[in-house]
């Protein structure tokens, strides 16, 4: 397991702090469910990225990790669509949820290939819809454009996700050294696209 | 001049690890956030600075105290027998008078800035100097107590300060710290378990079990989140940073669950240092608090 580097430690340093921003002051003025999605969002990014400065990428070894980041990109995007899509609130929470618990049970009861088929599967919608809806939302004139910033963070975790799930499904698209180097810039990069891109709210 | 840098070199190796520089430090910015949380209107640049420098003094003092009087055991486990004490390089006599001094100088400080913040301050000394340190510390694994009861002094103190009186707020911000020390000594009697074993101190992990040490971790984990939940509400902090302590607590939590649950000593160490630095998270939004609110 590739060692965690000093600017690795800065990098999600930085990561940390900025979603600490985010959920003391980047959010104030939604509604309350709104909020609280989006506190869990940059929360586990907060509390992810001090995990890895504090254990090292060894932490990524435990399955609690795929279940607990795959709150990331479904919170977040719960959060847009309650910010965006009022009426379908309801309806995608019950896929978060389920999406969720699915994620959850599959990484210990069943074969790995239908936990990674269930992963990809939810964490592609989120993920879809975090980068299509800031952007089209921008497009629109609904937002300005800055927002669309957002959807970028969305493509980051997306790519960012994809790897970590096949890689620890056994099926790494890239090197394991590859992924682990690329990953805490990645959630800076991620991070701070998501942080700026809801500024232009 | 190079015998005058010689000299200083000499100073600095012979008292400065009595200090236990971070230790020291945590305790300080507790008592620091305690005064800010008093927020602006009694907020100012000398009574603070006063604060810093009685509360650095007294805790360099009482701490000094503890490693003169725990030399003997400090000397038997491999973890701290490079101490100044340990090794020959400061004397025993040496430094009970440098203990002596910053404690008498610091708490003497103290009592003049304000009687109530001087008390509390002695307190503080008295509780870990003679109750933990001399009276408790070789007799039962329980005087973690005492010494989390005088952890918790600072940050009463700063917050006696700056509003002249103990309140309820006070008293939870000194409880999460109260809570919070077992949460640190027992992660780390349980890594340096071989090391206590081997200087005859009694620690929960070898009084009881590992098993029943997680237990009271991850409880005392629960309490610290709760008693700083509450000290939060009541210091009045927005809910943008009251969410942020939420989100952290949740964290602390989870890692004390996961303790429980998958013990390993990574996991343990981890805790360990997330509880310092969730201490020192929480402080910080305390010191925000006094500036924003």
């Amino acid at each position: 397991m590739k060692k965690i580097s000093v600017l690795d430690r800065i990098l999600l340093l930085a990561t940390g702090l900025l979603a600490a921003y985010q959920v003391a002051a980047g959010i104030d003025g939604m509604e309350p469910l709104t909020i609280w999605f989006y506190t869990i969002s940059f929360g586990t990014l907060l509390v992810a990225g001090l995990l890895l400065i504090i254990l090292g990428f060894e932490g990524l070894e435990s399955q609690a990790v795929i279940i607990v980041s795959a709150l990331i990109p479904l919170s977040l995007s719960l959060g847009l669509v309650s910010e965006h899509l009022v009426g379908y609130t309801i309806p995608y929470l019950i896929f978060c949820g389920v999406g969720f618990i699915a994620i959850a049970i599959t990484r210990f009861s069943v074969t790995s290939k239908i936990a990674t088929i269930i992963l990809a599967v939810v964490h592609g919608i989120a993920g879809l819809i975090i980068f299509l809806l800031p952007i089209s939302l921008s497009i629109q004139g609904a937002m300005p454009a800055g927002f669309a910033l957002v959807g970028l963070g969305g493509a980051v975790i997306g790519l960012g996700g994809l790897l970590l799930a096949f890689l620890k499904a056994g099926k790494p698209i890239l090197s394991q050294k590859t992924i682990l180097s690329l990953l805490p810039g990645l959630l800076f990069l991620m991070t701070a696209a998501f942080v700026y891109g809801f500024s232009f709210r | 001049m190079e015998n005058k840098k010689q000299t200083f070199k000499q100073i600095r190796s012979k008292y400065f690890p009595l200090i236990k520089s971070l230790q020291t430090g945590l305790l300080l910015i507790t008592g620091l956030a305690g005064y800010m949380s008093a927020r602006c209107p009694v907020m100012n640049m000398t009574t603070l600075l006063a604060l810093g420098g009685s509360l650095l003094l007294s805790v360099s003092g009482s701490t000094a105290l503890n490693m003169w009087y725990d030399r003997d055991i400090d000397a038997k486990m491999p973890r701290t027998s490079n101490r100044p004490l340990s090794t020959g390089e400061t004397k025993p006599r040496e430094a009970l008078i440098f203990g002596l001094l910053l404690s008498i100088i610091g708490v003497g400080w103290a009592l003049a800035i304000d009687p109530l913040y001087g008390i509390v301050v002695f307190a503080g000394l008295f509780f870990d100097v003679v109750v933990y340190t001399i009276w408790l510390k070789r007799r039962t694994a329980w005087s973690i107590i005492w010494g989390g009861i005088s952890g918790g002094m600072p940050i009463l103190a700063g917050r006696a300060l700056g509003i002249g009186y103990i309140d309820w707020v006070g008293v939870a911000l000194a409880m999460a710290v109260l809570f919070w020390i077992p949460t640190h000594i027992l992660t780390f009697s349980l890594r340096y378990q071989e090391d206590y074993k081997a200087a005859n101190i009694p620690t929960f992990p070898s009084v009881y079990n590992n098993q029943i040490t997680r237990i009271i971790i991850a409880i005392s984990s629960v309490l610290t989140a709760l008693a700083m939940g509450f000290a939060a509400v009541g210091v009045g902090m927005t809910w943008g940073f009251l969410r942020l302590i939420v989100v952290l607590s949740i964290g602390l939590l989870a890692l004390a669950i996961q303790s429980l649950t998958l013990p390993s000593e990574r996991i343990t160490f981890g805790l360990f240092k997330y509880a310092s630095l969730y201490m020192l998270s929480s402080m910080l939004l305390l010191f925000a608090a006094g500036f924003l609110i």
